[in-house]
């Protein structure tokens, strides 16, 4: 696959599957449930040991498993909050360019008035104001994080709409009398599949940002565990001034490692869409020199594309 | 000039539809959480208060809700935004000495991580070597991790364990600390060094959006005829390299619109993890007393702002562009 040659889609894709790993069977093999306790009368946070791999606590929490069986929350709560602003980007943007007129106008308005709209704080107003018991739902998290992710992706997506619109294959499908919705499902979505990715994963890169925000600043009801909440309690109880990095430390890592796993796989998909980005160290070891003006391809083994040009030109001279 | 007054309209009515999502969030939740939180804070603040918080929200009166609407359009026209039900002040009172310090804090970050990474994307995109591509992955580690993470990252680093530069406050305000504010150089030098380390932290979070799209612009820049004709010309390297650069420099303007919320957002988070005397620590005070005239004024100041960048950056492509002013 082109795919996998890329260096950083290697790495990234690697790190994610371990992350996903860790979603679903972390809660399994930790060695205590999250809110299991070493003991109730001690106070001090313990540094990591043989017993406790990450050490504990305040609470005596041990911390290794609070961060095994934090990851499925955080990671389902922004694969929703992807997938919703997607499917949402989608039905917004493509219809507003492909129908145009009065509908994209309204619809680009819209998506450009969300797109201004700082999402975090309404998020922090909304959450702050939702029930306890409806905030550490996780599907309710993501679908709320999603209603204010989509705009970018809409707006994306109608621009690319706009230049398939008018392709030769779509007109066709046009003159043959294909209903809308079948020449939107099945001409235009599957060419805007790299951009949708793209814009998929850099809504679920805002999902866990955005959620372990809302979690840290502990807006986020309930006695679920996640990287966001151990945050939290790292926060509040000062680990910080009081030097206690093992408490901090893991979960933040977890959530930039995800973030920066997702960015290098986006990476993969930028370079698809558009080959001249590709990094001029070609994947196969061999450097390739870039000259103003011409970007080199590398070349492939094909029958030349010119044999035909010798055959018009006798044409043009017979004119 | 149609083309400034056409997106003055769009910004006019953004605006009134960020006002109306104000009005209605609290309304549409389940609870009624700010009228009972209004009943709640009966305490705090003086009855004459309440009565200003109860008619710009219209809540507990028994009006329609088309008057009740109007009534608060018509009192934001006047400038209030209510009271903080846990301080007891206007809010606008509050925003306005905390909106400085977040206007000069992004303002400062963005201007340098705009310099910053429009530079290196020129180079990057010119060059494509293997050094400066191989900085576009570590830009984006810092890109991809929520603000308040690197800020952490940066303050526990620099800040806590490195001792480099102070990481909490706008100014010094430890005791004994002699720096009274106002002008003079004390004082401004006590800001300009607390307020490195949160710059710091937004700017390297949003500079590699200006590097990834300043780059591919100029890729695809460079490929264009004109470029051609300027190196076939015999300009020196660095001309060459000019004339693609100002052309792409252009959509980094328009994406400028797109970045503008997240970084504010982001910056807003920022101050919370250094205790910045911006609007950050205020929205987490007031999240935490759950304040929810402060949290809702501060937003449509944000929303405002926002607005005002977005024009702003508008009015510098009309200038920059002439395609643009045509096209009205």
């Amino acid at each position: 696959m082109r795919f996998l040659r890329s260096a950083k889609v290697v790495v990234g894709l690697s790190i994610l599957v371990l992350f996903v790993l860790v979603a679903l069977f972390g809660p399994l093999i930790a060695p205590h449930s999250a809110d299991w306790q070493a003991s109730t009368s001690a106070f001090a946070a313990q540094p990591p040991s043989s017993r406790f791999w990450l050490g504990t606590d305040v609470q005596q929490h041990d911390l290794f498993s609070q961060l095994l069986s934090g990851g499925r929350d955080i990671l389902l709560i922004s694969l929703m909050a992807g997938v919703v602003a997607t499917l949402l980007s989608v039905l917004i943007g493509v219809t507003a360019g492909y129908v145009g007129g009065i509908v994209d106008d309204l619809l680009s308005a819209l998506s450009n008035i969300f797109l201004a709209l700082p999402g975090l704080l309404i998020l922090m107003v909304v959450l702050k104001a939702l029930p306890q018991n409806m905030t550490s739902n996780p599907v309710t998290i993501g679908a709320v994080i999603a209603l204010t992710a989509w705009a970018w992706g809409a707006r994306v997506l109608r621009a690319q709409t706009l230049t398939l619109r008018n392709q030769d294959y779509v007109e066709a499908a046009r003159v043959i009398g294909e209903r809308k919705p079948r020449i939107i499902l099945f001409e235009i979505v599957p060419n805007l599949l790299p951009i949708l990715a793209s814009s998929f994963i850099f809504t679920v890169i805002y999902g866990i940002g955005t959620y372990a925000t809302l979690a840290w600043l502990g807006l986020v009801g309930g006695n679920t565990v996640t990287w966001g909440t151990m945050l939290f309690n790292a926060q509040n109880y000062g680990a910080l001034i009081s030097g206690w990095w093992w408490w901090y430390a893991p979960p933040a890592l977890c959530v930039a490692a995800v973030g920066v796993a997702l960015a290098l796989l986006n990476f993969g998909i930028d370079e698809i869409i558009n080959p001249r980005l590709t990094s001029a160290r070609g994947s196969r070891g061999h450097r390739v020199r870039f000259v103003l003006g011409l970007t080199p391809v590398v070349r492939t083994p094909a029958p030349l594309a010119g044999t035909d040009l010798p055959l018009e030109l006798p044409e043009e001279a017979a004119k | 000039m149609r083309t400034v007054l056409r997106r003055l309209g769009f910004y006019i009515l953004a605006a009134l539809a960020a006002l109306t999502m104000n009005f209605f969030l609290l309304r549409m939740l389940p609870g009624d959480p700010l009228g009972a939180q209004l009943a709640k804070s009966t305490g705090q603040i003086t009855p004459a208060e309440l009565q200003g918080l109860e008619k710009l929200y219209g809540v507990g009166t028994h009006r329609s809700l088309v008057s009740q609407y109007l009534g608060y359009l018509g009192q934001l026209l006047h400038g209030n935004l209510g009271t903080s039900t846990s301080k007891s002040v206007p809010v606008t009172t509050l925003i306005s000495t905390d909106l400085p310090w977040t206007l000069g804090l992004i303002g400062c970050a963005t201007a340098v991580a705009f310099v910053v990474g429009t530079l290196i994307g020129i180079l990057a995109g010119w060059r494509r070597s293997g050094l400066l591509d191989a900085l576009l992955p570590v830009s984006t580690f810092f890109q991809a991790m929520p603000y308040f993470i690197l800020s952490w990252l940066l303050l526990i680093t620099v800040g806590f364990y490195g001792g480099l530069l102070p990481y909490s406050n706008g100014y010094d305000i430890s005791r004994g600390s002699t720096v009274t504010p106002g002008w003079n150089a004390s004082f401004v030098g006590s800001v300009i060094s607390h307020g490195a380390l949160p710059a710091m932290a937004i700017a390297l979070a949003s500079v590699a959006g200006w590097i990834m799209g300043m780059r591919n612009m100029m890729i695809t820049t460079m490929d264009e005829d004109y470029v051609l004709v300027a190196a076939a010309k015999g300009l020196p390297q660095w001309r060459v390299a000019a004339v693609a650069a100002r052309n792409a420099l252009l959509p980094s303007i328009s994406n400028f619109a797109l970045s503008i919320s997240l970084v504010v957002t982001g910056s807003i988070v920022t101050e919370i993890v250094f205790s910045y005397p911006g609007l950050g620590d205020e929205i987490n005070t007031a999240i935490q007393n759950t304040d929810y005239p402060v949290l809702q004024g501060i937003l449509i100041v944000v929303v405002f702002t926002v607005l005002a960048a977005n024009f702003l950056a508008d009015l510098v492509y009309v200038a920059l562009d002439p395609r643009a002013r045509r096209e009205a």
